[in-house]
């Protein structure tokens, strides 16, 4: 089958959905490559190249979509694309299908098939061919650069002999992959970064790369972020006012905001709002990464820089990736090869559209004639849930001191119970035994205890020495049979003779190889 | 010497003996400690040779001569390696000669008891030693001396036995797989109700015949209860056949009525029990269900595993290597079986001199004898202090870049904290699987002794390093260099 890519029509749109090298590994699965003359032109790629990765080079549009069994692409279809999909075509690229019903309904009219990249379901399996994501971190990436190119300081603070620079302090909101990427950007250029997000469970990462989290005083019964497919989920008007006061609070302090923050399926959060603006220094600069969907900030107009009255530059590019096409087109290029490497589980360039897999059906939306979207929640949850941790609770003193009491009367009970029963088996041994055993258990039962408590604070590297000295010392048994050495029975002679030669081994050879360990172990 | 000079002797030897054992708190007290477990020893057997009573020097100082050049030569000539043999086989010495010393005690007894029967009031002063102190005993201390030297020859005789057996598994000499004979613990049982019976038989005046075959019979209980116990758990055995050691030396005591014996078996005793309790704690199981053998009932079918293990060489293992920062190396039997420590020691001081961190982490029961792999990394050269314990280590699993595990398995198996149906659920485990690259080196695909599966080689996280552990470290160290 033929896998072909035709130019982008939108306007700005610079990225191109096959480059040379994954067109090399596309032909490794059986497929031919095609692509229209000068399609890669605007992200690095020329034409040659492509001839030379051995794609096919097509003068017009018209006649790759003729050409071509699967067409892919970066941007949904224009109307006039979409005129040309014909009966058993497959199309590959962002198709946005909840925002694009009509779209959706064209094509399933003209019987093609739909693989929306936006759709891959979020599990690990499809990690590889998760371009929302690729594109995310591109935009991150970005989002650091183009505030750094109209912000008129350093990021990083330093000390020079013309002066003092203090840090640039960056705050991002929403710490999803975007987010992550500015946050891990920002602070390799040096600065100070704050990262806020509703999910308290992306601190952890947040701290990873190296920012700080803002930590919000709240209580509510925090959502488990695996419920939402790890997205953000819309929060309570009460958070939100805690949130925006926070940000209201950190507004004049901070130089670079950055935001990210966005909900699947709804326009973006407004979190960054004039007053805040307003309480920023001249020269900030606002990065909105949400201003495809209306932006986090009020003052945000899509596709746009714009600077405020107060000297705020509030930058609102919907077209962060695009901007660095030939990175962006690079990784979304691996993406749909990898969404290939699956449709194509024979490589011999035969697409096998498995309706079954969690993937391929979650990210078809329309097969066969059919609108599949939206896709039924796939088998595997993206995030295991975690198991809901019980907090432990909070005790107050009063409780804690009542708590501690009861173990300390428990522990007495038991060891006044031992000491007891002890007493009690001592008197009863006592009371048939004479006194020249006694005397000799006093001596055994002190010995148990000194041994006992000697013994826990032997440190565990060094058992094994342990066990060979307490293998020589107890050749002390050899006393027993000096003892009857001098015996007049010969029987008795001979056993101890014995004995005393075997007891001799223990003691000579238990102490020397105990010495020989010991003088082994050497620090560095 | 007097009597006098021989207690002060005995104190002083009793004082140096807890100052001995309390000194292997850490490595450098202990390098002075055993000096002074030398020098108590001394002063006790000195203390008794040139004290009343000890005759027959002809003879006893060939025996110490002999008996000491044999331990000379033992413990110069012994790998590391062979530890836990040697440790078992000094345990069945220390066995053997209690048995002898009691039934020796009870030959000695019938002597003065047969001379005061004849009323021959000049030959029972004559007597001299250990024979003079039974001379004065009176009747109801008689009977107290029988329930000691049947509890001696017992304890000795099980000792004995069960050393041989963990000697001959520890060397390899018998087979490691649990044996038992038919009957099982029934036939132990039946074993221990004669040899009390016996016990009763004696105590009531029979001859010396019951407490030989008592000794037999402990013997056999020694020796079946031993066969039936893997050799994974001769960490306990051996741990246990210590403390039985040295409370046979306690009970001789008590029937030679010689306080340094008691204090010095109680304290081995004791020590012996600890040790075998840390082990069984380390393993989450029970002393008793260790001794009986086999694993316990489990709950359920055990969790299916999935994924597939997935191989790396040695080329893929130094170049994770090379861009770790930490690295944990686990060692395990398999190390020593392999004898892999040296090769594990050059490693690890060719990554500690390119800067990285290099550590140990060792679990309670890595190896065939508490505390095995120090030795041996000690030996090799590994400085103690990147050598850790379990609990030191395992909260940076997490912070480590690469974790390399190598000759071992139920240790690191995360079964035993996921799946409460595994056999070993509850076990504490090293954390390994939390590290940011886990390679196990290890011979085949097989499952650990236990024959669990283990999921840590199905983790995404995990590479498996196949091959003989000395021959791939070596193979890796070209690389390395």
């Amino acid at each position: 089958m033929k896998i072909g890519a035709p130019k982008e029509i939108l306007e700005g749109e610079a990225r191109v959905a096959m480059t040379p090298d994954s067109a090399v590994q596309l032909r490794k699965l059986g497929y031919d490559c095609l692509i229209e003359a000068g399609a890669g032109e605007a992200a690095g790629f020329a034409d040659a190249a492509y001839e030379k990765a051995g794609v096919k080079v097509v003068q017009s549009a018209a006649a790759l979509w003729q050409g071509a069994d699967i067409v892919v692409k970066v941007r949904e279809p224009v109307a006039e694309e979409v005129a040309r999909l014909r009966k058993g075509q497959t199309l590959i690229s962002f198709f946005w299908p909840a925002q694009n019903e009509a779209l959706l309904e064209q094509c399933k009219a003209r019987g093609a098939t739909v693989i929306a990249m936006d759709m891959v379901p979020r599990i690990s399996r499809a990690q590889k061919m998760d371009a929302l994501s690729s594109m995310a971190n591109i935009a991150g990436y970005r989002a650091v650069i183009e505030a750094g190119s109209n912000f008129g300081r350093f990021f990083t603070g330093q000390v020079t002999a013309a002066g003092k620079v203090p840090p640039a302090k960056v705050l991002v909101v929403g710490a999803g992959v975007a987010g992550l990427a500015a946050i891990g950007t920002a602070t390799s250029l040096g600065a100070m970064v704050f990262a806020f997000d509703v999910r308290p469970e992306v601190a952890e990462q947040i701290e990873s790369m190296g920012a700080e989290f803002v930590f919000l005083d709240f209580e509510e019964a925090t959502a488990d972020g695996s419920e939402s497919g790890g997205y953000a989920k819309p929060s309570s008007p009460e958070f939100r006012e805690k949130q925006l006061e926070k940000f209201r609070e950190l507004a004049p302090e901070m130089d670079i905001v950055i935001t990210t923050a966005l909900i699947p399926g709804r326009p973006a959060p407004k979190l960054w709002l004039e007053d805040m603006v307003a309480a920023m220094k001249p020269g900030s600069v606002i990065v909105d990464l949400a201003a495809e969907k209306g932006g986090n900030c009020d003052l945000t107009r899509p596709g746009e820089k714009i600077v405020s009255d107060n000297g705020v530059t509030v930058v609102g590019y919907t077209d962060f990736a695009s901007r660095m096409a030939t990175q962006s087109s690079t990784l979304y290029a691996t993406n749909i090869r990898h969404m290939m490497t699956d449709l194509t589980p024979a490589k011999d360039g035969q697409v096998v559209h498995n309706m079954e897999d969690d993937v391929i059906r979650g990210a078809t939306v329309t097969h066969e004639g059919e609108i599949t979207f939206p896709p039924p929640p796939p088998k595997v949850k993206a995030i295991a849930a975690a198991p809901r941790k019980e907090k432990p609770k909070e005790l107050t003193p009063e409780e804690k001191k009542a708590r501690e009491a009861a173990a300390f009367r428990k522990q007495t009970i038991t060891q006044v119970a031992m000491l007891a029963v002890g007493a009690a088996l001592m008197l009863l041994v006592g009371a048939f035994a004479p006194a020249s055993f006694m005397s000799h258990f006093i001596v055994f039962a002190l010995s148990c205890f000194v041994g006992f408590q000697v013994i826990w604070n032997v440190s565990h590297s060094l058992h094994t020495p342990l066990m060979a000295v307490t293998n020589a010392i107890s050749g002390i048994i050899i006393l027993g049979a000096l003892l009857q050495i001098g015996s007049g029975n010969w029987l008795v002679v001979i056993l101890a003779t014995v004995s005393v030669l075997i007891a001799t081994i223990n003691i000579v050879g238990g102490f020397l190889v105990t010495r020989r360990m010991l003088a082994m172990f050497q620090k560095s | 010497m007097s009597i006098g000079i021989v207690s002060a002797a005995y104190i002083a030897a009793a004082v140096l003996f807890i100052l001995a054992l309390g000194g292997l708190s850490n490595q450098e007290k202990a390098k002075r400690a055993v000096w002074y477990g030398i020098v108590g020893m001394g002063l006790a057997v000195l203390g008794t040779v040139f004290g009343p009573g000890i005759g027959h020097y002809w003879l006893l100082i060939p025996a110490v001569l002999i008996g000491g050049y044999a331990g000379y030569e033992v413990a110069r000539r012994v790998e590391m390696t062979e530890m836990p043999q040697l440790v078992a086989a000094l345990h069945s010495f220390v066995g053997l000669a209690a048995v002898f010393i009691g039934l020796n005690a009870q030959l000695e007894l019938n002597h003065v008891m047969a001379l005061k029967a004849a009323d021959d009031g000049a030959a029972v002063e004559a007597l001299k030693g250990f024979a003079a102190v039974l001379a004065h005993k009176t009747p109801v201390e008689i009977s107290i001396l029988k329930v000691e030297v049947f509890l001696g020859i017992f304890i000795g005789a099980v000792t004995f036995t069960g050393s041989v057996v963990a000697f001959g598994k520890l060397a390899g000499k018998i087979d490691g797989k649990p044996h038992k004979l038919p009957g099982g613990h029934i036939l132990n049982l039946v074993a221990v109700i004669a040899a009390i019976a016996l016990g009763y038989l004696y105590f009531t005046g029979a001859g010396i015949w019951t407490m030989v075959l008592m000794a037999l019979l402990a013997g056999f209980i020694g020796w079946h209860l031993i066969m039936g116990i893997g050799g994974a758990d001769m960490p306990v055995v051996v741990s246990m056949l210590n403390s039985y050691s040295g409370w046979a030396a306690a009970a001789i005591g008590f029937t030679l009525g010689n306080d340094l014996l008691i204090v010095t078996g109680a304290l081995v005793g004791s020590s012996g029990a600890i040790l075998s309790y840390i082990m069984c704690r380390a393993m989450n199981r029970h002393f008793v269900s260790v001794i009986l053998g086999g694993f316990g009932g489990t709950g359920g079918p055990a969790a299916e595993v999935e994924g597939e293990m997935v191989a790396i060489d040695a080329d893929g293992v130094a170049a994770a290597l090379e861009d770790a920062d930490s690295i944990i190396i686990v060692p395990g039997y398999g190390m020593a079986v392999a004898q892999a420590q040296n090769s594990v020691s050059v490693l690890t001081e060719h990554l500690r001199k390119q800067g990285k961190t290099v550590r140990f982490a060792i679990h309670p029961v890595a190896g065939r004898l508490p505390g095995h792999m120090n030795v041996l990394l000690a030996e090799a050269k590994v400085p103690y202090d990147i050598v850790l314990e379990m609990d030191e280590i395992n909260e940076d699993f997490p912070q480590t870049d690469v974790a390399i595990v190598i000759g071992s398995n139920d240790i690191v198996n995360p079964a035993a904290q996921d799946d409460p149906n595994s056999p070993i659920a509850g076990m504490p485990v090293l954390e390994v699987w939390k590290a940011k690259q886990v390679i196990v080196s290890k011979r085949g695909q097989g499952t650990g002794y236990s024959g669990i599966e283990n999921p840590l080689f199905y983790k995404e996280n995990t590479r498996m390093f196949y091959g003989d552990a000395k021959q791939s470290l070596d193979k890796l160290l070209t690389l390395i260099r």
